[in-house]
């Protein structure tokens, strides 16, 4: 390595004119969300009984646990495959798919109608239901998540624990319990590891299973029986992509200098795991003869259109050429377009896709849904904020000796 | 098209499917509801669509059965009901359309069907629903959470969600009248029915009746007893002048509709032995990759 890399809490202002933006979107999903608990599912969106899901399923929860995949994927070459000059993307990436899962969690819980029996999963299993092996395995990954994540906490905080009045008296205690979870984290964070990633592929496919059930009620262009397969590819694309998106956007806010090199190598996989995904994508269409309904333009057609094109096709091209790969502003265009792509695919695999029976009019998300997507979506990137602030997530060059050993790998025996 | 998918499927499982644990499902039968369940015992109904006259007092004993707000009953005689195509709703689990059959109106009556293989216990997150021995697909509320997943699942359209309620909004659909079937009533509906459009009984029985009031005026019935094979088998039997495909029923094919979603799933979680095997596989990478790092650090 060129230049040693430390994680370190960003010390920047907070309040800045985006975030007040981002805490008025924030606001304004708040308010709406209220009116869903005191008035009812029915009051603030437009989901009947023809149309039962609507983008807070299809975007939140579908799209969310999509684009937090930079987690796991991460990990997994970071971590698993010991590609160490990865490793300060890592952190950023985990980050972003804890506060993911939690907001994904937070939109099934706003979508539930009985959000209080939100735990029945729990102890009440259905085996066969797609939806049961999504929540059990998203609810085990949020822990898991959590527990990846307690590492960078105790390493902020160990030595430092300073509570004011009263409080002090805790100081040492506290000070010994993260001494002691820090220790007992090292020798077993890979257990948590390798559970995270093993978790995080049995969810993205058993998301795509999800459809399945509805049969006929999918428009043959997205419904086949490859759908976890399908979910899984487009989660493992979508991993860097979020990775590089997220960290030039982060080294933009806080005026860093982007980490091009890494994210520019990183962005070599992108490519060939587009490339798989698209031709499960085309070669299901072909053994399916789905292309038929190519030919109609119509509404459908064309949003399966947009999603190939201009989410995979397009990025596709554009990271296989060597000039994009190296420009900052190339790397975000392809990987905005991948990320587009998914949530594309996500929005049409459970809402355009979807046409039941007697449908009277078609489903479109009212003020309310898209108000309450959008404030969680602010919500997120204040939490994002917030965080990197407070813990050492984001490595920033260091001049300092290096002093990286004890804290830069959890889990892994030395 | 079921058939299609379920050939393809074979295909890529055969394949492996990319070497994913996919290549682990086999093409076994799954079904939603235990196969003793589906007793011979069980019973169904006959709906002939050609003896009911629209009356609507189906609607309104369902109402009664199931504690809903049911009205005065001489409301419920007013054409102008049939000027909308209703569905069943959370304030009516039965409801009377007006279809037409070679250009006169004819009235049927829907509600859930009572799949065989129901879509909704397949699909229900928490085990709310099921399939017991009379034939009844009924739920229990208490578990439901309200993730409208068996709407999304049931091919009929059936399950609906009182969107209007803060707290405890239900899931609600027809229950066969479980609770009085148990204790030997008929369901509301049938025993009000003023001129015996529906028929209540073993289900075997009632396909050998409907067979033979086909055979017996050809002219009468369309030659096809809905929901005898559609999704594998529902409780209620539909008979009629014309085919009800498409212009009451969507057209569904003849496998379970939670077929292809259970054997994915039970491939994917066979004993667990496929998730186990990749959490040891990349035990395996981790482990073997960790030297590749020292051997880097000590040239």
């Amino acid at each position: 390595m060129s230049h040693l890399h430390l994680p370190t809490p960003i010390s920047k202002k907070f309040f800045t004119p985006g975030v007040i933006v981002l805490s008025v979107i924030a606001l304004n999903g708040i308010i709406f969300l209220l009116g869903r608990f005191f008035f009812g599912i029915g009051s603030v969106t437009n989901l009947n009984d023809q149309f039962p899901w609507g983008i807070w399923i299809g975007l939140d929860v579908a799209a969310g646990v999509a684009l937090a995949a930079g987690g796991f994927t991460t990990a997994a070459l970071g971590h698993i495959m010991h590609r160490d000059k990865y490793e300060t993307v890592i952190r950023p990436a985990l980050l972003t798919a804890m506060l993911g899962y939690t907001f994904v969690a937070t939109g099934v819980f706003v979508d539930i109608g009985r959000w209080y029996y939100i735990w029945h999963p729990l102890v009440m299993w259905n085996g066969n239901s797609a939806l049961f092996e999504v929540g059990i395995c998203v609810m085990i990954y949020v822990t898991v998540l959590y527990i990846e994540f307690l590492p960078i906490v105790t390493e902020r905080f160990i030595g430092k624990v300073n509570l004011p009045g009263f409080l002090s008296r805790f100081n040492k205690f506290i000070d010994r319990l993260l001494r002691a979870l820090d220790r007992g984290l090292s020798k077993t964070m890979f257990v948590f590891i390798i559970a995270g990633v093993v978790l995080s592929c049995l969810h993205q496919s058993s998301l795509g299973t999800l459809m399945i059930i509805a049969g006929p009620k999918m428009h043959p262009l997205w419904q086949t029986p490859i759908l976890p397969l399908l979910f899984l590819l487009s989660a493992f694309s979508v991993g860097f992509p979020m990775v590089i998106a997220e960290s030039l956007s982060a080294s933009r806010s806080f005026g860093l200098k982007p980490e091009t090199e890494v994210l520019s190598s990183l962005s070599k996989f992108i490519a060939p795991l587009l490339g798989i995904y698209l031709i499960g994508k085309i070669g299901d269409m072909v053994i399916r003869e789905t292309f038929v309904y190519l030919a109609e333009i119509n509404f459908i057609s064309i949003m399966f259109g947009i999603e190939i094109i201009i989410g995979v096709i397009v990025p596709l091209r554009m990271f296989l050429s060597p000039e994009v790969r190296k420009s900052p502003t190339g790397l975000f265009i392809a990987s905005m377009l991948v990320i587009f792509g998914v949530v594309m695919n996500r929005f049409n695999n459970f809402v355009t896709a979807y046409n039941p029976p007697y449908a009277v009019e078609s489903y479109f998300p009212s003020i309310g849904e898209i108000s309450v997507t959008l404030g969680f979506v602010a919500i997120e990137i204040l939490m994002y904020r917030l965080f990197v602030m407070i813990f050492p997530v984001i490595s920033i060059p260091s001049t300092k000796a290096n002093i990286k050993t004890k804290y830069a790998i959890r889990g892994v025996a030395k | 098209m079921s058939q299609n998918r379920r050939d393809f499927f074979k295909t890529i499982a055969a394949i492996g499917a990319g070497g994913t644990a996919l290549s682990a499902v086999t093409p076994k039968k799954n079904i939603a509801a235990p196969e003793n369940l589906l007793s011979t015992e069980r019973k169904g109904v006959l709906v002939d669509t050609t003896v009911c006259i629209g009356c609507r007092k189906c609607e309104w004993a369902c109402k009664g059965a199931h504690d809903i707000e049911q009205g005065n009953y001489e409301d419920y005689q007013n054409d102008k009901t049939f000027e909308t195509n209703r569905r069943p709703s959370a304030k009516s689990l039965t409801v009377v359309n007006q279809y037409f059959a070679e250009e006169t109106p004819a009235t049927i009556k829907l509600q859930c069907m009572h799949c065989d293989h129901p879509a909704c216990v397949s699909a229900c997150i928490v085990g709310a629903f099921s399939k017991v021995e009379n034939g009844s697909v009924i739920w229990d509320t208490d578990k439901c959470i309200g993730c409208r997943y068996c709407m999304v699942a049931c091919p009929f359209q059936v399950p609906a969600f009182e969107y209007e309620k803060a707290l405890d909004p239900k899931i609600a659909k027809c229950d066969f009248c479980y609770e009085r079937t148990k204790v030997g009533k008929l369901p509301a509906c049938i025993e009000i029915c003023p001129v015996e459009a529906m028929t209540y009984g073993k289900r075997e029985d009632l396909i050998l009746e409907a067979k033979r009031r086909i055979k017996n005026y050809p002219d009468r019935y369309y030659d096809h007893i809905f929901g005898e094979y559609e999704v594998g088998g529902t409780s209620w039997l539909y008979i009629a002048q014309k085919d009800l495909v498409s212009s009451v029923f969507p057209k569904l094919g003849n496998n379970p509709a939670p077929g292809v979603s259970e054997s994915i799933q039970h491939g994917l979680f066979a004993y667990f032995v496929p998730p186990i095997a990749v959490y040891a596989l990349l035990g395996g990478i981790m482990w073997l990759s960790k030297d590749r790092e020292t051997k880097k650090e000590n040239t």
